[in-house]
């Protein structure tokens, strides 16, 4: 039987990456009690993994070793996956904690959008902050040949840390066209420590062709992938490959946003100036408001951190700071804007929903979302929709609308003790 | 750094990197996590827990997903597909 703890905190964060430990830090430091939950094995999210062989960024030092000097309450390997009236439940692999808090603080961060095509469902067809993830978490890539496809600039830092880490990084393919990447690049002009980062990444991959308006057709393989087939318009060509590392762009995590109401706009959850939600007490940092990437998620989380502790502090320095740094989002919104090729990748027998191996022509039939969902078992597998419903969404204009608990599949013993009486709604005196 | 350490994936041992995942040791071994509902083989896709794809049983418990679960000395990890 699982141990049921409780605990109470004057600020819950949800996420440990950047957004998030600049959050709890904050809170913390101001006077606050503070948790820090992920369901990560270590803090840093995906962009400041730990393992054998972490990727190196100044930030991540000097913010891990912030967070370990603070007093926040680091709960890793723990998944929040039901909230309501000031309690949050969390299952971790051998317990259930229910937590007590005053404010909450939403760092999910983002995912990536995966995109069908034929052979997608392939073993060693990775994303590609999926395959950097996983190099990170220690897989050796020592000589493998690796095709590198999708879009933005995620492409040139995967590329240039599997290099390093000693692949054979056969291509980057980018499917945005070379004059939007020039538009782009004027377009940064006025952040001149971004295009020297481009600049480095591309230096520190240069072994690798960069192909722009090259897009990735088809994963061939029969028990695992052997080639990929690439798009430049005017051909296909086929490379035999080890690995695929693909990225369409990276789609915020808005499960518990949506499950608690707060508003969402065009894909990102609404925040005032102090980064609060519609729902009062509730605030939101970093890429679910917007995919805005590390600095501009430590910023959007030292505003949350300090407004739900109650620290009145001069944040004109910091929301100046967040303002540059969501141009650079426009920007690259506008350049790296997928090609509608892209949508038809998918033949009708491709499958789109992988955890219930549901074909697209399948879901198709469907007018809906939840119609598709419901005749057809799309989206209701262990990921929940995670990667079928964002493809769906960018295939057919679906959306995801709603999200109802539990947030992750958890055992059955914690949905039971979330259903029985003495359990949240009662501890808040039992409100109507 | 170059610490290692051994787990067992159906049986076979395997070394990893301290520090490693699961998802790892699969990688390096079998290189197939699961066989989906039609009965496909599937290896991890996202790397970071959200796709469910690289679901293992670790000692004993099943659907674990082995892209979130630190490799320990001697686990028993069962990969089916």
């Amino acid at each position: 039987m699982d141990s049921v703890a409780q605990r109470s905190f004057d600020v819950a964060v949800i996420g440990a990456g950047p957004a998030g430990i600049a959050a709890a830090v904050a809170a913390s430091e101001s006077g606050a009690r503070v948790a820090l939950i992920d369901d990560n094995p270590a803090p840093g999210g995906q962009i400041w993994r730990s393992g054998p062989h972490p990727a190196h960024h100044r930030e991540a030092g000097h913010w891990l070793d912030q967070l370990s000097k603070s007093g926040v309450t680091l709960m890793a390997g723990t998944r929040a996956f039901y909230v309501q009236n000031g309690a949050l439940e969390a299952e971790s692999d051998h317990s259930l904690c229910q937590l007590l808090y005053g404010k909450l603080i939403l760092a999910t961060g983002a995912r990536e959008l995966f995109l069908p095509f034929p052979g997608w469902t392939l073993p060693n067809v990775f994303g590609a902050g999926g395959l950097q993830a996983l190099v990170k978490s220690g897989l050796p890539v020592e000589g493998k040949r690796v095709v590198i496809a999708g879009t933005g600039p995620l492409l040139l830092a995967v590329a240039a840390y599997l290099s390093e880490r000693g692949a054979e990084v056969l291509c980057i393919c980018e499917q945005a066209p070379s004059s939007a990447l020039r538009a782009f690049s004027l377009a940064m002009a006025s952040f001149p420590g971004k295009l020297v980062e481009a600049a480095q990444l591309r230096f520190r991959s240069r072994r690798a062709p960069y192909l722009t308006s090259s897009w990735l057709v088809a994963a061939i393989g029969q028990k695992r992938l052997q080639s990929v087939q690439i798009s430049d318009h005017r051909r296909v060509k086929e490379i035999a490959c080890d690995y695929l590392a693909c990225g369409f762009h990276l789609i915020p995590n808005l499960e518990l946003a949506r499950a608690l109401g707060c508003h969402v706009t065009e894909g990102s959850v609404e925040v005032s100036e102090i980064q609060e939600t519609s729902q009062p007490g509730v605030y939101c940092a970093g890429e679910p408001t917007g995919i805005g990437g590390m600095e501009l998620s430590i910023v959007e989380g030292q505003i949350a951190g300090y407004a739900a502790a109650g620290r009145i502090i001069s944040t004109k320095q910091l929301l100046r700071t967040r303002a540059r740094y969501r141009k650079v989002v426009k920007a690259m919104k506008k350049a790296f804007a997928l090609r509608p090729e892209l949508a038809t990748l998918a033949k009708s027998d491709t499958l789109l929903c992988r955890c219930e191996d549901i074909s697209l022509a399948d879901a198709q039939k469907h007018a809906s979302w939840r119609a598709a969902k419901l005749h057809s078992r799309c989206g209701m597998g262990p990921c929940q929709g995670r990667v079928c419903g964002a493809a769906a969404e960018f295939l057919f204009g679906w959306t995801m609308d709603s999200s109802r608990p539990p947030i992750f599949p958890v055992r059955c013993s914690s949905l039971a003790a979330i259903s029985s009486p003495e359990k949240p709604a009662q501890r808040h005196g039992g409100s109507p | 750094m170059s610490e290692t350490l051994t787990v067992r994936v159906n049986g076979t041992p395997v070394d990893v990197a301290a520090g490693s995942t699961v998802a790892v040791a699969v990688l390096l071994s079998t290189g197939v996590c699961r066989a989906s509902v039609s009965g496909q083989p599937r290896a991890p896709l996202c790397g970071m827990g959200v796709c469910f794809e690289c679901r293992v049983e670790i000692n004993g418990q099943i659907h674990q997903r082995s892209c979130q679960v630190m490799c320990e000395a001697n686990m028993e990890i069962i990969a089916h597909g």
